[in-house]
């Protein structure tokens, strides 16, 4: 019964990690900026698309008809050349089959300036107007961003290979001195748990530890303040957004390997997260990845045939649930602060 | 009708209304929409989207959970006819009241919390009533597959009355099938009734209580008022008229699907009445329309249409122009829809009927002397 427990929760991490992810970009967003950003599923998705069209430039090939040689038919066979594994070798090899992780690298700056630019472009105007109205906004944003990537890649989901070396299964069992081979775990879920831990320690120590978190968190309790005393606060927030976009971005990245990612994928999650974020508690960062982790949990949990013999379809409703009765019973939700969107 | 019930503006835009609607199959057929499918659907979303103008227009609470009232309405419906009769009468007034019923359990939870978590929160619920319709409740749902009418049905009213039929069970008004033309009389019928009601809710003081939370519900608490009754009142009429819609929708096209529950399906909603203008009466109804309008027009055109109606130009440039446009229309269209809701939503906040005001009170400023706007807001 241990070893079904544990695994359960194994299971969730990885989804965990997800909604922990988006959910603290929405939480960056919303704590510095204060606006409610329903784009936000939508920067998952191009996130991902980034990893996409990476590997499409590197898995390029050139085709040459070579009329010496013959296909069993008798047609002229097609030569079809690697162009990475030509110009580069070996590494050109290795870069491809590392094709999602290396496209993170190309992500950031991308991200960065789609974040930035988003923010400058049109969230800036929408500070002074009502929440309902950002929300809309967004939502609409979110609608052209997909089906602007839906006209692009089509409709249908892209399998994205994960690098070979990561492949398979890890015996988690094994490693923490149990019966080898009950306890198994895909190793890339155990690596996208892994690296959403770093990426949202990144996250805490950068707004912890530097001085522009710093000011950034100052300007989060309160900005007149911090603006009176002669800090570009404006700068440091859009940069926050642009941070947000960019952990919103490598998070759908990292993700592609374990659901082909087609143009709906960041609306499928962004629901999730918001109940996530609402759950959590309105601009608390620590609240968005806890309840991250706590429903991704929950969800595995329900998911297990032994729940669901008692509560029927308990694994489809189950964050929803949750968020129902932590909203009824906890208006701020798990760790929100006070005064923070109660109107 | 007597000057005590409606004002004569009123009067007038009632009429007008109705004019307008029951006209719809002449003026709309050189538009290339004068055919009963799309204006029964015309009529059904526009139901849909006045009644969420009362909970979002009138109230100020931005639902995202609407479609599931939409959606109970539509099982309800189709449930009827399969147990009951195929009469639309009894299907409609139960399909209403069930999801009168529905909207009064959920709207007593959800209205606990005011803002981003009551939208949340809603939907949450619909979120929840669209997965167990998928799962869990299939045998009354049908999952995927769709609720369907089948000859095998029971109808026990229809078999008491030892009324039987050939053929393909349709639905029927005392007798008559309800499809073609008369099933969008069907609908304007009670779309023009839909729309009455709402004007007398936003006309009396009941609306003013309603309005009045929206403008600032604290101070309304302040002063003594128990706003929570008030809000729940304006949340169950609004998910009645949902559940209304969803039932012509069962009644004209038997068959009800779990994705019409769906958030988008809730979300559309939003688009149409923001559209159109909120809080007005007029607006959501032409939100309504535009967008169901456009979404068969555009989504039926295709790079072929485009080329021949472009054909006049010199070779290179129709050919570009088809490229760009072909990503706009066809199953492109959402991306037209989402363009024009960000520009709404950024520079005509009021949607059509604030820009439809505007351009009137710069035509009234430049006719007469300038005078205040107060008279333009009729419509409201």
């Amino acid at each position: 019964m241990f070893e079904v427990i544990f695994l359960q929760f194994l299971n969730g991490l990885d989804k965990g990690a997800a909604y922990a992810l988006i959910a603290l970009g929405l939480t960056l967003v919303f704590g510095t900026l204060g606006v409610v950003n329903f784009a936000h599923g939508a920067l998952f998705m191009l996130g991902a698309f980034c990893a996409v069209t990476v590997r499409m430039v590197l898995t390029m090939e050139t085709v040459t008809i070579d009329p010496e040689k013959l296909s069993p038919w008798g047609t002229p066979l097609e030569v079809r050349e690697p162009l990475m594994q030509a110009w580069l070798g070996d590494f050109g090899a290795v870069l491809v089959n590392y094709s999602v992780p290396f496209s993170i690298l190309i992500t950031i700056p991308i991200m960065l300036v789609v974040g930035i630019a988003l923010e400058r472009g049109i969230i800036k105007h929408f500070y002074k107007r009502p929440h309902a109205e950002q929300i809309l906004v967004t939502f609409g944003l979110a609608i052209v961003a997909q089906e602007v990537i839906k006209s692009i890649f089509g409709p249908n989901p892209i399998p994205q290979p994960m690098p070979t070396d990561l492949r398979g299964a890890a015996d988690i069992g094994a490693w923490l001195g149990m019966q080898a081979n009950i306890i198994t775990y895909p190793i890339w879920r155990l690596v996208y748990f892994l690296f959403a831990a770093v990426v949202i320690g990144a996250v805490f120590a950068f707004l912890q530890f530097t001085t522009f978190g710093m000011v950034v968190r100052a300007g989060m309790a309160d900005r007149e303040t911090v603006g009176l005393l002669g800090i570009n606060i404006d700068r440091r927030f859009t940069i926050m957004f642009g941070l947000a976009a960019v952990v919103a971005g490598v998070a759908g990245v990292m993700y592609t390997p374990l659901l082909p990612p087609n143009y709906h994928i960041g609306m499928d999650f962004l629901v999730l997260s918001f109940v996530v974020v609402v759950v959590g508690g309105m601009g608390s960062l620590p609240g968005a990845v806890a309840a991250g982790f706590m429903l991704g949990i929950l969800q595995s949990f329900a998911s297990m045939n032994q729940v669901k013999a008692i509560f029927p379809g308990i694994d489809q409703i189950i964050i929803y649930l949750v968020a129902v009765v932590i909203l009824l019973v906890r208006p701020r939700g798990l760790m929100g602060r006070r005064g923070v969107m109660e109107a | 009708m007597n000057a005590n019930l409606m004002s004569r503006n009123d009067l007038v835009l009632l009429l007008g209304f109705s004019l307008v609607v029951l006209t719809m199959p002449i003026w709309l057929a050189p538009l290339g929409a004068g055919y009963p499918d799309l204006l029964q659907r015309f009529m059904i979303y526009g139901i849909f989207a006045v009644g969420f103008n009362i909970l979002f227009g009138l109230t100020g609470y931005l639902s995202f959970g609407h479609a599931a009232f939409f959606g109970v309405g539509s099982y309800t419906a189709v449930w009827s006819l399969k147990l009951l009769t195929l009469d639309a009468i009894p299907a409609m007034v139960l399909a209403v009241i069930i999801s009168g019923i529905f909207a009064l359990i959920i709207g007593f939870l959800c209205l606990r919390r005011s803002g981003i978590y009551f939208s949340i929160l809603t939907l949450a619920f619909a979120q929840m009533s669209y997965n167990l319709a998928y799962s869990v409740l299939t045998p009354i749902t049908n999952g995927e597959t769709g609720l369907q009418l089948t000859l095998s049905d029971p109808r026990v009213i229809d078999a008491a009355v030892g009324h039987s039929f050939v053929g393909q069970p349709i639905p029927t008004l005392f007798g008559t099938p309800i499809g073609g033309y008369a099933g969008f009389y069907f609908c304007a019928a009670f779309l023009i009734i839909a729309f009455f009601v709402a004007q007398r809710i936003a006309g009396s003081p009941f609306g003013m209580m309603l309005k009045a939370i929206k403008s600032n519900q604290t101070r309304m608490q302040f002063t003594g008022f128990n706003t929570r009754p008030y809000a729940l009142s304006a949340f169950v009429i609004s998910g009645m008229y949902a559940g209304l819609a969803g039932a012509l929708l069962a009644v004209t096209d038997p068959l009800a699907g779990a994705e019409r529950m769906q958030w988008t399906a809730s979300g559309e909603v939003v688009l149409m009445t923001i559209l159109g203008g909120v809080g007005t009466l007029v607006g959501p109804v032409i939100g309504a329309w535009i967008i169901k309008y456009f979404e068969n027009i555009l989504s039926a055109l295709n790079d072929n249409i485009l080329a021949r109606f472009f054909d006049v130009l010199p070779d290179g440039v129709d050919s570009f122009l088809v490229k760009v446009i072909g990503k706009f229309v066809g199953d492109g269209w959402h991306l037209t829809l989402g363009l024009v809701f960000v520009i709404i939503v950024i520079f005509l906040p009021g949607g059509i009927m604030e820009g439809v005001r505007r351009i009137a009170a710069a035509f009234r400023n430049r006719g007469s002397t300038p005078r205040t706007s107060n008279q333009t807001q009729a419509a409201e």
